[in-house]
């Protein structure tokens, strides 16, 4: 009588397919997975108990560190909820820019995702190329708000400035040419043999299972569930825009990967259209006491300096008020769920991300799966760390 | 084929009328007050209804107010996809309370019931594996809480002498400064009047 015997097996926390701080403890038979236990929280900051001790301006910059490859995508689920507490409307022209930077984030993380799960299988060209486009579009994210990640461009009301002069053109010139570099990676990817061996019907998850284990965005889309908050629930000027929506039929990583391909060219027409439509006007509300007035009139006036400098030190109230805002980032929905007391912090704001359900997910993703597949099923998930850790 | 707030709101009441103690519409989302023997019941209730159907958990997470003689409030977030509709169940609980796990009706509750004992220490019975999630491994206490300072309680270095990451309890050059900066400044009384005029016209 052999008695059987499982390894276990240390996966991470510094390894590079673990996109990130992960550890995954294996339960090995030979080399069949049986069980897998992940241990998280290695990149734990304690973001939503540092915002209940900041002002609703101050914490904006902490939903850029969360998921940092698409950070505006979070300020905009923040900036959201602080709106509709307060009731205040965002003019035209500023909803226009946060959907073209929303959906040059989609890009931003796809691109990552999809070129980093081709290395995971052993590609090492998309990456190369993918990553020099993610380039050109943080460029696009420095102009406009001076940094090329941690961007704290979106605020309550609208967002930080209007755009520079000629970006608007040279985003348009970006439309033109990087359809050309998604067929490229195609060329690489879609009918590649060794790609496909690894993808295709590896990780396979049913609608009934998707919607048990709480996914959402591409990993809901990659199983044959049409949902998309953008259209099911538009916010901001979503609804002006005419989009689709790609949705997988087999739920595996290799289905995921076309809903994403795809919804980059989706993204693309967004942005040209959101472009072409852009209304002219103010890119924030003009209720002064949310909005900080102008720089010059720093200079002139005394009433626009205390405003300025209590605007910055206490900050604004908000009234009492709960509410829960998702919005479709592109790893699925991610939500702010904020509680005000009616005073200057917010009393508690709970992150919703998406990557940590997906994670969660991992033990019955894998189960009865190879070795060689937990990278190539993480890295379809589309995990970022800085969010589901928080 | 698909309902309302105010249809599901009534479909909930006349579906579950022990359970429910209060239900509100608030930004066009449905809040409901339960107490914690109902909760099981009310969430398979919205779950497998068919007028209901919300299938998919968003999120679990709990507040601290405490100064209340019910601690904690724990929410619970649900979402129907054909009704297209959202559901935030409220419930008050005291701070020993042991809260039903509900890993049997949603399985992906099973990491965020973990994530708010870590964060509240609210224990849940019957869940299958209730560790610590977020914290390092053996962490004290509670960050969430309101009682838990800022900066926390240890910190980590490493040390020379031992070759080893050591913990020790946080010392600040500073102490953590909490400025308030709020104005108690409400306006003088005639701009009180008038936005108390400008409310009462609304």
């Amino acid at each position: 009588m052999t008695k059987k015997r499982t390894m276990n097996l240390n996966f991470g926390p510094q390894h590079p397919a673990a996109h990130g701080v992960l550890r995954l403890i294996l339960e090995l038979d030979g080399e069949v997975v049986e069980k897998i236990d992940p241990h998280i929280g290695l990149l734990h900051r304690g973001t939503e108990k540092l915002i209940e001790h900041k002002t609703y301006t101050q914490a904006v910059p902490y939903f850029d560190r969360l998921d940092y490859v698409a950070p505006m995508n979070q300020e905009h689920a923040f900036a959201l909820a602080i709106e509709k507490l307060l009731n205040i409307e965002v003019p035209i022209r500023g909803q226009y820019i946060r959907v073209l930077f929303c959906e040059i984030g989609r890009i931003l993380s796809h691109l990552l995702n999809v070129t980093t799960q081709a290395l995971d299988v052993g590609a090492l060209t998309p990456s190369l190329w993918g990553f020099e486009e993610r380039e050109t579009l943080m460029t696009f994210y420095e102009r406009v708000s001076g940094s090329r990640l941690h961007a704290n461009y979106f605020r309550p009301g609208g967002v930080h400035q209007d755009l520079p002069r000629g970006l608007s053109e040279d985003i348009i010139l970006f439309c033109k040419n990087f359809p050309k570099v998604i067929d490229d990676l195609e060329t690489l990817l879609t009918d590649n043999r060794i790609f496909k061996q690894r993808n295709v019907d590896i990780g396979v998850v049913t609608q009934q299972e998707a919607l048990d284990h709480s996914f959402s965005g591409v990993m809901l889309r990659g199983s044959g569930v049409p949902w998309d908050l953008r259209k099911s629930q538009p916010y901001d000027c979503y609804q002006d825009f005419d989009f689709k929506i790609p949705v997988g039929k087999n739920g595996d990583c290799y289905d995921r990967y076309l809903c994403r391909m795809e919804e980059m060219r989706e993204s693309i027409k967004i942005i040209k259209d959101c472009i072409g439509k852009m209304p002219s006007g103010p890119v924030r509300t003009i209720d002064g006491k949310i909005t900080p007035p102008k720089k010059e009139d720093l200079k002139n006036s005394m009433e626009a300096l205390i405003h300025h400098f209590k605007l910055f030190s206490e900050g604004f109230r908000v009234p009492e008020g709960e509410i829960y805002i998702p919005v479709e980032a592109p790893k699925g929905e991610f939500g702010v769920y904020l509680i005000s007391d009616g005073s200057n912090k917010p009393y508690k704001c709970k992150i919703r991300a998406p990557g940590f359900s997906h994670l969660q997910s991992m033990d019955y993703l894998l189960k009865g799966h190879m070795l060689a597949d937990v990278p190539a099923v993480l890295g379809s998930l589309d995990i970022v760390f800085g969010e589901v850790d928080r | 084929m698909s309902i309302t707030v105010s249809d599901l709101e009534r479909t909930v009441n006349s579906g579950l009328t022990t359970a429910i103690k209060k239900s509100e519409i608030n930004y066009n989302q449905l809040f409901v007050y339960i107490d914690i023997e109902d909760l099981a019941s009310t969430v398979l209730f919205l779950k497998t209804n068919n007028k209901c159907r919300f299938r998919q958990l968003i999120d679990i997470t709990a507040v601290d107010y405490p100064q209340k003689e019910k601690r904690f409030k724990i929410i619970y977030l649900l979402l129907s996809h054909e009704n297209n509709l959202r559901i935030l169940i409220n419930i008050n609980i005291e701070e020993k309370t042991l809260v039903p796990s509900i890993t049997k009706i949603f399985p992906s509750a099973n990491w965020m019931e973990r994530e708010v004992f870590d964060m509240y220490g609210i224990s849940f019975s019957n869940h299958p594996d209730l560790r610590r999630i977020l914290t390092d491994y053996g962490f004290e206490g509670h960050p969430l809480r309101k009682d838990f300072p800022l900066t926390g309680h240890t910190e980590v270095r490493y040390s020379e002498d031992k070759k080893k990451v050591i913990y020790e309890p946080v010392k600040l050059d500073q102490q953590y400064r909490n400025f308030d900066f709020e104005s108690p400044w409400e306006g003088t009384e005639y701009i009180k009047k008038e936005k108390k005029n400008e409310t009462e016209e609304k």
